[in-house]
This record gives C-alpha cells, structure tokens and sequence, in this order.
C-alpha cells in the first residue's frame, strides 16, 4: 500500500516508529496531487511550500519528543475556513482574493497539534450545493468514477481524502455536506452536535444549521480529528461551554444491547433499491455484533427538506449581506454610485445558486411572507426536534441510508434545483435537530460507494462513534481505495 | 404558476442586487417551483408551538469585558477593493 492510502493511525505507526519521516509522507501526498489533481480536483489552493515547512516542524518536534496524534499528518481543510495569510475564498468569485487576518478556531486548534497543512478543499460557492459543481472555480470529479459529482458541499474534503491528497478534512454541514460527500466518496464523515465545535472563522452560511466535522478514511481518525476540533470557544456564543470526552475512548468494539432505531420513512420511496439493500445487509452486522433492533417511524422526516430550504436561503440572504464590495472582496470598479457598486458586485460576484437562495430568503422573510414562511418553519422545527427526543427516549440512535442514490452523472440535475434539493432529504432532518449524525461506507453499487448514517442524540458523539467502529471493525468496505488514478 | 416579473423584480430592489432580464424569467420560474414544495408545511397545525431559532439552549452569552490590541489599521485594509488614507472608499452615497 502507498503511504498515501494509510490512514492516520497507520501513519501514526510508522511515523512514531521512525520508519517513515513527516518531510516523506508529505512528499508522498504532494507527488499524489500532483499525480491526481488534474482529475480530481479537490482543491481551491495548494500550499506546497507551507506543507514542506510544516512537515519540517513537525519532524524536530518529534525528533524533541513532542507528538500528538495528528503530528506531521498531511491535512486539507474546506476553503469556507480563515486560514490567516492564506486566501479562503469559499469558492466565490466575490473572495476569490480575500486573504484573512485571523485563523478559525477548529484550524488554530489544529495548527497547535502539528499537523500539515496541504491546501484548501473546493467547495459548492459559500457551501450552497450538494455536487461540487456551483463551484466558482472548476467542478470537482468523484475519484471513483470521475465522471460523476463527489457531492457536495464539501465535495473537494471528501474526494481529497478518498484519492488520497490528504488524510483527513475539515468540511462544515449545513444540511449534509459533510455527509453526503463522505457518502459519495465512500469515507467517514462526521457532524458533530450543533456547538460541539466552534465556528468562529467560519464563513457563515445559515448559522443556526452550520457545523464544522471531519471527513476521514475510517471512524478511528475521525474521533482522532473530532479530539483536536471539539471545545469551548469564548468567541463562539454557540459553542456549548463545559469540556469534551476523549471520543477515541468510546471506541471499545462492544455495542451489545445497544438500542437501534430504523425508522421506516427513510427507506422505500425514492430509495435506490441496491442503496436500501446495503443499509439492511449493515443493519444485519450490527445485529449480529449484539445491537437490539427495531423499526420506528418519524413521521415528520418528510417535512424537514420545506423546514431547511426556508430556514436556510433566510439565514443565507442575512448572512451575505456583508458582501457589499467596500470593506473586502470583489467590486466593480466602474459603478457611479455606492448603490450601483453594491448591486452590481453582487450580480457579478455571486453564482447562480447562491441569488436563487439570496432571493428566496428574502421572499420567506419579507413583509406579508415572514409568518407564512419563516415562522412556519420555525414551529415545524420545534415538532421536528421534539420527534427526534422522543425517539432517542426508545433508541442509542437510529440508522439510515445517507443518501437516496449513489454518485450521480456530473451535470445530471444542474438545471433543476428542486431535484438537487431533494437528494439532501435524508441528511437535512439531524442539521434542523441539531443532532450528531456520522456517514460511513456501507456498500457498493456498480462501483460507486453507498453510505449509511448514525444519528445520535444531542452530545451523543461517543455513542454513535462506537456504533460506526463496532460496524468498521466487523467490516472491510472502508479499508477500500478508488483505483486507477493519475 | 410562476412570480411576475415585478415580484422578483422587488426582492432584488430589498437586496440591492442587480439580475439581468434573463436572470429574472429564469428566477420567476424556479422561485415558484420552490415556494410549491414548502406548501406541504400547512398540514401541520403549528398554533401553540414555540419556534426553534437555536437548536443550543444558550441565552444573552457575556463575556469579561477585557480589553485587545486591535488590529492595524494597514492590515485592515489590505483587503479593501478602494481606500483614502486610513479609510475604506466608496462611490457616491448622496447624488445631487
């Protein structure tokens, strides 16, 4: 196997051992983005020479004695986090050159525990998309077939990690954009509770959905990166105070009498037969591995996709409203007025999806609609969240299928929103809870990877990330690479 | 049933943003396709519900009121498009 395709852990191994050096691995993940990036391309910007110094840095601090778990380990991170001197442009032409003052609290987190950074992860513009392809940039291409999406938004994490550019990624999930890539890539992908992590320096997009997690090749590196991100952040008003566990200690294979819900609303209708069968056939491991199951019903689920596509396209209009083409970013430079400067920066600033969700936030949210609309959504939620607390009354958590459908074909639902917001209608119910929810590979169809998601209830990390171990260690779809690449 | 034209037209007037003609027929179609598919949330009786805006029960967080170095005024504006000196500049804001 190349160094490439380890995962952390492994890495960890040879490293610690001296059998391999930080400066070794990251030239081996450098060769393969440059093997592999004109494909794929996963990433915004890479950072070649931060990348040499950082695994400089890392091989004396442990020539010193001084390793963490994520020492010299190469790592992207989504371009929707500040990355201070390094450009974060969300993957819009309105910040294509915005180059940040600040880290984000999840990157300086990371920054203090060593590991390297290789570049930034290519993104739906402003994390509005669940292919990749509203990029303001490039599309990205899913490693396993490249002529289909990776997902999205944090398509460029997920296809980085499963082609081997990284070995971990922070991604943020709005409504399954962590997820769903992670789905699509077939890699582990992990949204924590909302306030777990702190999304200072985050660029907003619907704050009260928002969370940052990690995209990873297994769910023992996953509660590896969630260890180094989750924390109490005084510059974060959300951000749960106390402290947090050490998620890799919930790690202990045992899930014996552990209670599983399947509700039945997330199956049948819409589900691609192969991807219901991978999930059942999962389902049938964690039994035999000594989980008590049982079907359940959530009768809402159906409501959550009209709850999200309001609450969100809201948050979304208020939030981009500071892209007013004075104080950073993009503006034309040939308007006569503040005004003109303002509407036209944005008409030429933002893409396509980001105006439709600019426009439909303002329709829910003005004068005539905001009770029709908005308030609607918000009561909807209060039943939403309440079903789920209910459910985790009865259940440790509830499984289901991440997605409807494998990978679809690269421009198979460009021109239709609605459909596009449908393929979300599975992961967005957990972000309008607020609930903890990981993704991992579950199977394959044709080729393409299938992914079957834990929810947990809120702070319930631990219990979902023992659940996807007990699942990973039973199981081998996860040690499985794409190959052919470059 | 589509937007009229002066509907999608008013949103972008609230938002001080400009779409092109074809913009605002591609928008008048794809808006109303949307908003159909929220009506389905008037099944539900929502009366004596309390809306969620947070999912996180947290209320009116304080913080010390300590005192930072700001940053300086050059890096500030290093990303500003237009500057004046120590200042962001902008185009006119009142016309004659």
């Amino acid at each position: 196997m190349e160094p490439f395709d380890l995962t952390i852990h492994e890495a960890r191994t040879l490293l610690d051992s001296r059998q391999l050096s930080a400066a070794e691995l990251t030239e081996a993940v450098l060769g393969r983005i440059a093997a592999v990036e004109p494909q794929v391309g996963a990433f915004v910007t890479v950072t070649e020479d931060i990348a040499r110094e950082a695994a400089a840095a890392a091989d004396s601090s442990m020539a010193g004695g001084v390793t963490t778990p994520l020492t010299g380990i190469p790592m992207q991170i989504k371009d929707v986090m500040s990355t201070r001197g390094i450009r974060t442009t969300c993957s819009s032409r309105i910040l294509e050159n915005f180059v940040p003052l600040y880290n984000a609290t999840v990157v300086e987190r990371l920054y203090e525990r060593g590991p390297v950074l290789m570049g930034k992860g290519n993104m739906d513009e402003f994390a509005m998309g669940s292919s990749t392809e509203n990029s303001a940039f490039h599309v990205t291409h899913n490693p396993w077939d490249l002529d289909r999406v990776p997902g999205g938004s944090s398509g460029g994490s997920a296809a980085a990690v499963a082609a081997g550019e990284a070995f971990f990624s922070l991604g943020s999930d709005t409504g399954g954009s962590i997820r769903q890539p992670a789905a699509l890539c077939g890699i582990t992908g992990l949204k924590p509770t909302y306030g777990l992590v702190s999304r200072f320096g985050l660029v907003a997009f619907a704050s009260s959905l928002d969370q940052i997690g990690p995209l990873t090749k297994d769910v023992e590196d996953c509660a590896t990166v969630l260890n180094a991100i989750a924390g109490h952040d005084p510059r974060d008003s959300t951000s749960i105070p106390g402290g947090r566990p050490d998620y890799t200690a919930a790690l202990t294979g045992d899930i014996r009498g552990m209670r599983l819900g399947i509700p039945r609303e997330y199956f049948g209708d819409g589900i691609d037969p192969a991807v219901d069968a991978a999930v059942h056939q999962a389902i049938g491991v964690l039994r035999d591995a000594g989980a008590v199951v049982e079907e359940c019903s959530l009768p809402l689920t159906s409501y959550a996709l009209a709850v999200y596509y309001i609450i969100a396209p809201s948050e979304c209009s208020t939030n981009l409203a500071r892209y007013d083409g004075v104080k950073y970013g993009y503006s034309v430079d040939d308007a006569s007025t503040a005004w003109e400067t303002q509407e036209r920066t944005r008409s030429s600033g933002f893409g396509a999806e980001v105006k439709r969700r600019i426009m439909l936030g303002t329709y829910a949210l003005s004068a005539g609609y905001y009770d029709a609309y908005y308030l609607k959504a918000l009561k909807v939620r209060t039943l939403i969240r309440r079903e789920f607390e209910d459910a985790f009354q009865r259940f440790d958590a509830l499984v289901t299928p991440t997605t409807p459908t494998p990978a679809f074909r690269i421009g198979e639902k460009t021109d239709d929103p609605v459909s596009m917001y449908k393929s979300d209608v599975l992961t967005i119910p957990v972000n309008i809870a607020g609930i903890p929810c990981i993704s991992v590979p579950c199977g394959f169809s044709e080729g393409l990877p299938i992914g079957m998601q834990v929810m947990g209830p809120a702070l319930g990390e631990e219990a979902i990330l023992r659940i996807a171990h007990a699942y990973q260690k039973a199981t081998d779809l996860h040690t499985r690479r794409p190959e052919g690449l470059g | 049933m589509a937007l009229s034209r002066e509907e999608v037209l008013h949103l972008a007037d609230i938002y001080h943003i400009y779409l092109s003609d074809d913009e605002v027929e591609v928008m008048r179609e794809q808006l109303a396709s949307i908003l159909e598919q929220f009506q389905v949330l008037s099944e539900l009786d929502t009366d004596d519900v309390t809306p969620t805006s947070h999912s996180v029960p947290l209320t009116t967080v304080m913080r010390e009121d300590v005192s930072r170095e700001p940053y300086p005024t050059e890096q500030v504006l290093s990303n500003a498009p237009d500057t004046y000196g120590q200042y962001f500049q902008v185009r006119t804001v009142l016309e004659d």
